[in-house]
């Protein structure tokens, strides 16, 4: 099937272009909108992109290469971020990634055999003064300890 | 000296206190209403010139004069903006999301205030897309604000149209550079631009544009309700032209890693030892950075040089770096810079060679690949210091290192370039002997820590 946005997601989306003065600067607010529908954004939706904005599919492929935050390929119905950087590795850091791995059965960059959460590390989230800490989809886990770690890994699992 | 104050902080951890209702209870939109109400624009600047509040940022710029920069007369039908940064990613920098988060509508109230005294009618607010959160409520607090009719086309009853976006990152350091943020704000790879022309010239979508950090917009309507010269005289570095209160931040190897609000002028020993409870472990400091990873390391036996009698500083010469007042002049003759004044503390213990490879791989990281000093040499500098902890290493790969570092200075369109050069440079020299030890093989990697207890 042809990608399209959802009704809500194109009326939202009309409202991000009314914002700004051209329509390219909507390609960033738009393509997390799309990759908050589909997990990740394909080839497909890059080009359907680049026609709503009237730019070419060669800035949106630019434009999604060079941020991170946006998958070129499909991921885990969760993402766990671990901030990998020297506050929080200071602070264990280090041990929370080990322990997730362990748990998860997953090396840092994929996802779990049964799709639901792809583990990363994170560069700086800016909670150091909260160390170690994780990001699990919109939401951050501060302070964190093996037991807190387990909890929410485990919910993950069951859902 | 700590002087603690909470003119930010008040709002933190109480129920809603994000809210409009418990920002106003506690005076909030009053300096608003009155600058809008009874100042010119240029009242706006000359007064806030007098707060001497030094860009939050990192960089220090004062925020008063760089708001003097903005054309007097906007390009005919044009428009002039505000771009605030909230892209905060240092590692080691935690304030802007707690002022977000916590006290949103300080921000609104600054926008306002600033984009009257700087003459734009919009203000940006670049988050960085992780900080969901953050986003929610600043959101949230235009909403608020909007319905309140204190944005939108007449707020405060005054023909004075502002209104305010929230704008999303996608995860890149490089877009706290102001430069590649604008790029990115116009729906575009967050590569940083050669300046000039400088964004007062030609800024967001080509047009004149301010670009002042997050807690730097937060703290403006304080310091116009306070009254700005007053609000400057808060700061032990008000001579400096260092004024009022800011947010510290204190983590690593501490007891009690935290934000605070204080007037400028703390020293580091009390924010570690007053404020953050003392270092993990009662051990000795190996080494702190001052503010964001950028900034070099300072070790805890480093002192002041300032030998000139005629110079304001001279009274901080001899002083031990962890006892002058923390501010953007003391630190820069520290040698290092004040950053974000986030504190990051590393007890002895700590590998400093790990810690800088840890850093150099984020610096490999988020280098944005525009220019090849910048793209080749973070990577270089990550490679070398790997193959030196895993005892693969040369006395001369060693010494190259310093080499390497140094051919990035200067020779970048941003900062960046000087970011990454630095902390390495300062790494490699004060804690040569540590890297001496691994190139020889009498410590490997499986002695590296960087946890202590």
């Amino acid at each position: 099937m042809p990608f399209a946005l959802s009704a809500d997601r194109e009326r939202e989306l009309t409202e991000i272009l009314s914002r700004y003065p051209t329509k390219m600067a909507a390609t960033l607010p738009a393509l997390h909108l799309m990759q908050e529908q589909e997990g990740w954004v394909s080839e497909e939706m890059m080009i359907w992109l680049a026609h709503k904005l009237d730019v070419s599919p060669a800035h949106v492929r630019g434009v999604v290469t060079f941020y991170p935050l946006f998958n070129q390929e499909p991921v885990g119905k969760h993402q766990v971020w671990v901030c990998r950087t020297l506050p929080c590795a200071l602070r264990g850091a280090g041990d929370v990634i080990k322990h997730c791995e362990k748990k998860l059965g997953v090396h840092v960059g994929h996802t779990t055999k049964d799709g639901k959460i792809t583990l990363r590390t994170a560069e700086c989230l800016a909670s150091c003064g909260t160390a170690p800490m994780m990001q699990v989809d919109k939401e951050y886990h501060e302070n964190l300890t093996t037991e807190r770690i387990d909890q929410i890994l485990e919910k993950l699992q069951r859902d | 000296m700590i002087k603690t104050c909470n003119h930010l902080t008040k709002h933190y951890g109480k129920p809603n206190g994000w809210s409009l209702d418990a920002y106003e209870r506690e005076g909030g939109y009053k300096a608003a209403r009155r600058v809008l109400t009874e100042m010119t624009r240029e009242q706006v600047t000359d007064e806030a010139k007098k707060a001497n509040i030094r860009g939050r940022g990192g960089a220090g710029f004062p925020m008063g004069v760089k708001w003097s920069f903005m054309p007097k007369q906007a390009p005919a039908g044009k428009p002039m903006y505000l771009a605030v940064n909230a892209d905060e990613s240092e590692p080691g920098t935690h304030k802007d999301r707690t002022i977000m988060e916590e006290n949103p509508h300080s921000v609104v109230e600054g926008c306002i205030i600033a984009c009257y005294g700087i003459g734009a009618n919009k203000a940006w607010i670049y988050v960085r897309d992780e900080l969901h959160l953050a986003r929610e409520r600043l959101w949230a607090a235009i909403k608020e604000a909007k319905q309140k009719g204190y944005l939108g086309a007449n707020p405060f009853g005054k023909a004075y149209p502002i209104d305010i976006v929230v704008h999303t990152g996608g995860g890149t350091y490089i877009c706290g550079e102001e430069t590649a943020m604008l790029n990115s704000l116009e729906g575009k790879r967050g590569e940083p631009r050669l300046k000039p022309p400088f964004p007062a010239q030609a800024g967001a979508f080509g047009m004149p544009t301010t670009v002042n950090n997050l807690e730097t917009i937060a703290i403006v309507p304080t310091a116009f309700e306070m009254g700005c010269d007053k609000f400057s005289q808060q700061s032990a570095l008000h001579d400096l032209k260092d004024g009022g209160c800011r947010l510290y931040g204190v983590n690593g190897h501490v007891k009690k890693p935290q934000v605070i609000e204080l007037a400028v002028g703390v020293t580091m020993r009390e924010l570690i030892y007053d404020i953050g409870g003392g270092v993990t472990g009662d051990r000795e400091i190996l080494g702190v950075i001052p503010g964001g990873s950028s900034t070099p390391v300072l070790l805890p036996t480093e002192t002041i040089h300032a030998p000139d009698e005629k110079s304001p500083l001279h009274r901080f010469h001899g002083v031990n770096v962890l006892d002058v007042p923390l501010g953007v002049d003391t630190m820069r003759i520290a040698g290092t810079m004040l950053g974000t004044c986030c504190v990051t503390v590393m007890a002895v213990g700590t590998c400093p060679v790990l810690a800088m490879e840890n850093l150099m791989q984020f610096y490999r990281h988020e280098s944005c690949g525009q220019c090849t000093p910048c793209r080749e040499g973070s990577a270089w500098l990550k490679r070398v210091v790997t193959k030196i902890l895993d005892g693969e290493s040369s006395m001369e790969e060693l010494n190259e290192l310093h080499d390497i570092a140094n051919s990035i200075m200067g020779n970048t369109i941003c900062a960046f370039g000087e970011g990454t050069a630095m902390p390495a440079m300062a790494f490699l020299k004060k804690y040569r002997k540590d890297f001496e030890k691994y190139v020889r093989g009498e410590k490997t990697r499986k002695d590296a820590r960087l946890t202590v207890t």
